[in-house]
């Protein structure tokens, strides 16, 4: 499979590093002016609230990535204080401090379906598979919100290469875990627990499907997904299962669990197409967390270029 | 006595209104404050309406009659709210784009419902003051602030259309907003019966205060 890099990064557009430093003494400059006027001033800390980095254990040696953006990166805070993660609450603000003592280890991951090597991996044995990636993606909600996130993990088929699936193995289906003790979320049936998602089988070896177990350099915080979560940069954030305790193969279309609750408003897969609404409201459009106008959102959130291909000649509005 | 309580209940009413503020210029407004602005906003008018529509009830339970003196104020500021929460939605979400905002309204029914809501609240509004209700006359000037149920109506459905699934909280507006309404169909029953029971036909309706 030819893989492109990411479109975003041709060589022309690369900021020399004096121009790149200039430009921060001129947002500089442009800040103090900017503090002058109170108004002002209050209007930027209301969009972009000052940031506190969190705790956590570092991993070490993590490589860079080409598919990774150069946008900026959404500050560490508002990725772990604004997390749609249902188990835990249906409030964003919540996750953080709910899932503050949730267990993380010892974690096993079941690898079972149409798969040669059945078998319960330990999470820290998944984490050694490859060296850490850090690959910056642009995170698009269904929402239509945004963040950009330092993720690290590496590929998801690199663990798929080393479990060999059975050539009848269309699908691959992610499965969170269910612990109502642990999820207060669960103890509600807002959604059909567990939480389930799922891949095609191209879908799931693209190079751009991470198998993330970190973010900022550092190990995963529980609310965002912890121990083990995908990310799927092309598609809605909620095709990005956390938390993950199955990863099953299958020859039939997996069930996912916003699908399931609403059809006609979550497919199964859920590309972030600008030309296809949601039922209840536009997605031509996103809000970037921190920015105060609202920007265009780009067709597989801007990363057509590498997985456009997967989805030649299908009618999109009707697999959305 | 209600001299001095008034305004104390004027600058409660505000609280929201500073509470937000204060939170916006201390950057507590969360990782996307324009949504947070969004959401008290639109609360903060559905509690409002649900208060306006409470006074009656509670005044007849009670027979704190004074408590009508209280009632155009939150009514109002309900209006108030809910012109904060369309000038956020006009301005910080669709930034004044008139093409966007009349295909929000026409293909989006959390949207239609929502402003259906606050459209019925404007003639209440404008018609708020004494002298409306004289040139109205009592009678006509009821049936036209009886909107007010419709307009409560609409910003509950403008709220359970707007989420994805976790339902409970809309249906607590919903849950309270039918009791309040429920209470006042079973007094306009008692009292018709009431009116039935005697000589005349209902040829004068009891003032309520709906």
């Amino acid at each position: 499979m030819l893989i492109k890099k990411a479109s975003d990064i041709r060589s022309s557009e690369i900021t020399s590093r004096s121009l790149y430093l200039n430009r921060r003494k001129f947002l500089a400059g442009a800040a103090v002016a900017g503090a002058a006027i109170a108004a002002s001033t209050g209007l930027r800390r209301l969009i972009n609230p000052t940031t506190v980095a969190q705790a956590g254990n570092k991993i070490d040696g993590i490589k860079k990535s080409p598919f990774s953006t150069t946008e900026t990166i959404t500050p560490e805070k508002d990725v772990t204080h604004y997390n749609n993660y249902y188990e835990f609450s249906t409030q964003k603000e919540e996750p953080a401090d709910l899932a503050k003592n949730f267990r993380t280890r010892p974690w096993k991951v079941k690898i079972d379906g149409l798969v040669d090597k059945k078998q319960e991996l330990d999470v820290d044995t998944i984490i050694k598979m490859a060296p850490p990636e850090e690959r910056i993606y642009r995170h698009r909600c269904v929402e239509g919100w945004s963040i950009v996130v330092p993720w690290v993990g590496f590929s998801l088929s690199e663990l798929i290469k080393r479990v060999n699936p059975q050539s009848k193995a269309k699908f691959v289906e992610f499965t969170t875990l269910l612990d109502p003790n642990q999820m207060p979320g669960q103890r509600r049936a807002v959604l059909d627990w567990p939480y389930v998602e799922g891949l095609r089988m191209d879908e799931a070896m693209h190079p751009l499907a991470l198998l993330c177990f970190g973010m900022y350099g550092e190990d995963l915080p529980n609310q965002d997904g912890a121990p083990l979560r995908m990310v799927l940069p092309w598609k809605y954030g909620f095709k990005s299962a956390k938390a993950i305790v199955r990863i099953r193969f299958t020859d039939k279309q997996p069930l996912n669990t916003w699908n399931i609750s609403a059809p006609s408003e979550y497919g199964f897969y859920s590309n972030v197409n600008p030309n296809v609404d949601h039922p209840r409201w536009s997605q031509a459009k996103e809000r970037r967390l921190g920015e105060f106008f609202k920007r265009p959102t780009l067709m597989f959130n801007g990363y057509g270029d590498q997985v456009a291909s997967l989805y030649s000649g299908m009618d999109l509005k009707k697999n959305f | 006595m209600l001299r001095y309580f008034k305004p104390v209940i004027f600058l409660a009413c505000l609280a929201p209104l500073a509470n937000l503020a204060w939170r916006g210029f201390h950057a507590e407004l969360g990782a996307n404050p324009i949504e947070a602005i969004t959401h008290s906003t639109g609360t903060c008018t559905l509690v409002f309406l649900l208060i306006t529509l409470s006074v009656t009830p509670l005044r007849k339970l009670t027979r704190q009659y004074w408590l009508i003196d209280l009632r155009r104020m939150f009514g109002l500021f309900a209006f108030f709210y809910g012109c904060l929460h369309l000038t956020t939605y006009v301005w910080l979400d669709k930034f004044f784009d008139v093409h966007e905002m009349l295909a929000d309204i026409a293909k989006r029914r959390f949207i239609t419902a929502g402003l259906a809501g606050f459209v019925l609240m404007i003639p209440l509004a404008l018609t708020s003051t004494k002298g409306w209700i004289r040139r109205l006359g009592g009678k006509r000037w009821q049936a036209l602030h009886r909107l007010i149920y419709l307009s409560a109506a609409a910003g509950v459905i403008h709220y359970i259309w707007l989420v994805k699934a976790d339902l409970r909280s809309p249906l607590r507006y919903a849950f309270v907003l039918l009791v309040l309404l429920g209470y006042r169909m079973v007094a306009s029953m008692t009292s018709r019966k009431k009116a039935g029971a005697g000589i005349a036909p209902a040829t004068k309706i009891e003032v309520s205060e709906s």
